[in-house]
């Protein structure tokens, strides 16, 4: 399998566990990645709220490069792909206004056509790659380790943009996941809550409430640790876990996964190479979990 | 005749008891509505259940309730429907969310959402005497507010706002919403000051955390997050209102970035958002700083990542589209153009092309 890939900005910059871990785990999984490293910031709902044709444009010329590679595009981050399939949404509706993005990205030698695939690494393994075919993988299976999803808003809502009409089933993929990795989904209030992050700037006491409450609500649920598709979410869950622990007045102190680290821990890939050690919340415990698990076997 | 289960959320607070689930078997075809279920389960087994309804049209909005943890117009829903989404169990039925609940189904819809619509001035405010006849405006001037107009008050966005169960004080998706509908209306003078007033607000505009909630659940089409981005865009782009949120900052220097290095450089987002040289910018700044220690502590943050962000090779090609749209900034607004004009040309959604190679 050989995807364009797009990594987002926050991949390679604070959250750089992410962007190392999913090539290792496409390495693992015999996905080619065909890296998309002239295409541009997504602009994360921003620059759409600024200037709708300003971000379609943006993403238009990311999708004719992506066209240019003949392949699918697969991105990492839920958040991308929110923004993005919000502005392919308006493109692929009027070829009119595609037409009239075209004229500025015909300097570059680049057209979008319309209909592109971009598919989150989540949609991807589930509806592509196939759950049978990275269960036959698996090497470390999860097992007794309890895992709180954590999808992000940007992969859930509106239904009718993000293809829910074709894969209903979408908003329970990661809970699908866990369980062909060898582990159990916990079932808590946040999994399909906002983690706040877009307003950090703007009120700090509204954002990092949200992110306390659902990893309290998880650690009340009696998760090991918290899955994420998103890399904006992790900064608010995991980083930022500190803080929000004093907003919201209780101990916090649960490790928060990017999903590419859960699916490389299964696949017999090391935490250290997979950059835990780069998190906030150490990942120690969930280490130890499957240590005892690898040394019961 | 199907039979349905419906599990309804009762409580009445001034008997002071506390809440508890009870189950209706209902009686009827899965195309009939929940409300209709409701409504049976009341006739039929308990006349205590309180439930507000009046039109069973969904046009007077009043029998906003969560079905299956959605909020959902109840005579808006099939049975049917419902039965799917609660999968193998019964159809869960309790009242809307941030507010408070009056008696089982019915919440206080004045404690929060009216209280929010009447703090957003929701009357026109024109300039000068009236005129002796009607207001003439052009048709396509409305057009820009139809979408806002067509909210009909049910709660459902203001119950699933996932910023105001954080923040009761967000004026909330409803109530701008409705605050756009009069800032769009070319009769209505005083756009600039409403949009200082919910732009200064700090829980105004600059307090939606674009969970998209409210656009999923309203049954009109509303959307209002767009409709509160729209109220962001006057208030930046058209007025440059400096705000006390940082909204117009941020905004400002995530556009201005991405313009100059085509990729998006959190350190100096973060500093260019609070703005350094304010003296509350510089508070702000010094309280981020044990979060930026505790990246740098860990290896997640470099002084690569947070010094020497890098300008994308072709950068020019992106500074040539912003050019191009700052000129004509076209806002296609797919609400009123609608989606489907173009069905048969369009190629297959996404994920539906098989170009994943493998």
């Amino acid at each position: 399998m050989k995807v364009a890939y797009w990594p987002g900005c926050v991949s390679r910059g604070f959250t750089p566990e992410l962007h190392g871990s999913m090539a290792l785990v496409a390495d693992r999984l015999g996905i080619e990645l065909v890296e998309l490293d002239r295409a541009n910031c997504c602009g994360a709902g921003v620059i759409a709220e600024h200037n709708p044709e300003l971000a379609d444009s943006l993403n238009a010329r990311t999708f004719a490069m992506a066209q240019q590679t003949g392949l699918a595009m697969m991105n990492i981050c839920s958040t991308c792909q929110g923004a993005q399939s919000e502005c392919q949404e308006r493109l692929d509706a009027d070829s009119a206004y595609r037409a009239h993005i075209n004229e500025v990205l015909a300097a570059e030698g680049l057209e979008y056509q319309g209909g592109i695939s971009n598919k989150n690494f989540l949609w991807l393994l589930v509806e592509d790659y196939g759950l049978d075919k990275l269960a036959a993988l698996v090497q470390r299976p999860l097992t007794g380790l309890r895992v709180g999803p954590f999808y992000g808003c940007y992969v859930l809502r509106p239904t009718s943009r993000l293809g829910y009409d074709r894969y209903p089933d979408r908003d329970r993929y990661l809970e699908q996941l866990i369980g062909v990795l060898g582990g159990e989904a916990v079932d808590y209030d946040g999994a399909r809550k906002c983690c706040g992050f877009p307003v950090i700037t703007m009120n700090r006491e509204t954002s990092l409430g949200q992110a306390g409450r659902h990893v309290g609500d998880a650690i009340d649920a009696g998760a090991d640790a918290l899955v994420t598709p998103c890399p904006l979410c992790h900064l608010n869950l995991d980083l930022q876990q500190p803080d929000a622990a004093k907003v919201v007045g209780r101990d916090l102190d649960l490790p928060v996964l990017h999903l590419p680290q859960l699916v490389g821990l299964a696949l017999g890939l090391e935490p250290k190479e997979l950059g835990m050690g780069k998190h906030v919340v150490r990942t120690a415990p969930v280490e130890r979990k499957l240590a005892a698990v690898t040394a019961a076997a | 005749m199907s039979d349905y289960t419906l599990k309804i959320r009762r409580h009445n607070p001034e008997q002071g008891d506390a809440p508890y689930w009870a189950e209706y078997p209902v009686d009827l075809e899965g195309h009939r509505s929940v409300l209709d279920g409701i409504l049976q389960a009341r006739d039929r087994i308990d006349g205590s259940i309180g439930i507000r309804c009046s039109c069973q049209a969904a046009i007077c909005g009043s029998c906003g309730v969560r079905v299956n943890g959605r909020a959902r117009l109840a005579c808006n829903t099939k049975l049917s429907e419902a039965a799917e989404a609660a999968e193998e169990g019964p159809i869960t039925v309790e009242p809307m969310g941030n507010m408070p609940v009056l008696k089982d189904l019915i919440v206080n819809m004045d404690a929060v959402h009216w209280k929010k619509v009447q703090r957003i001035v929701p009357w026109l405010l024109p300039a000068g005497p009236p005129p002796e006849r009607e207001y003439v405006v052009p048709a396509e001037s409305m057009i820009d507010v139809t979408q806002a107009m067509a909210c009909i008050h049910c709660g459902a966005c203001v119950s699933d706002c996932l910023s105001m169960e954080v923040d009761p004080l967000f004026i909330g998706p409803a109530a701008l919403a409705k605050a756009y509908r009069f800032v769009g209306d070319p009769r209505d003078a005083q756009d600039e000051e409403r949009l200082r007033d919910l732009a200064e607000d700090p829980h105004g505009i600059y307090d939606c955390t674009h969970c998209f909630n409210c656009i999923e659940v309203c049954p009109k089409g509303v959307a209002p997050m767009d409709q509160i981005m729209r109220l962001r865009r006057r208030a930046t782009r058209d007025f440059e209102i400096s705000d006390q949120n940082n909204g117009r900052r941020h905004e400002h220097a995530f556009t201005s970035i991405i313009r100059k290095k085509g990729t998006l450089d959190e350190r100096k987002l973060l500093q260019d958002s609070f703005g350094p040289l304010r003296p509350q910018g510089a508070v702000e700044l010094i309280r981020a700083l044990p979060t930026g220690l505790r990246g740098f502590a860990r290896g997640k943050i470099t002084p690569k990542t947070a010094l020497l962000h890098e300008k994308l090779p072709g950068i020019e090609n992106v500074r040539r589209i912003y050019d191009h749209a700052e000129e004509h900034h076209e806002e296609l607004n797919l609400y009123i153009v609608g989606e489907g004009g173009e069905a048969e040309e369009k190629e297959p959604a996404m994920g539906e092309t098989p170009e994943v190679t493998t």
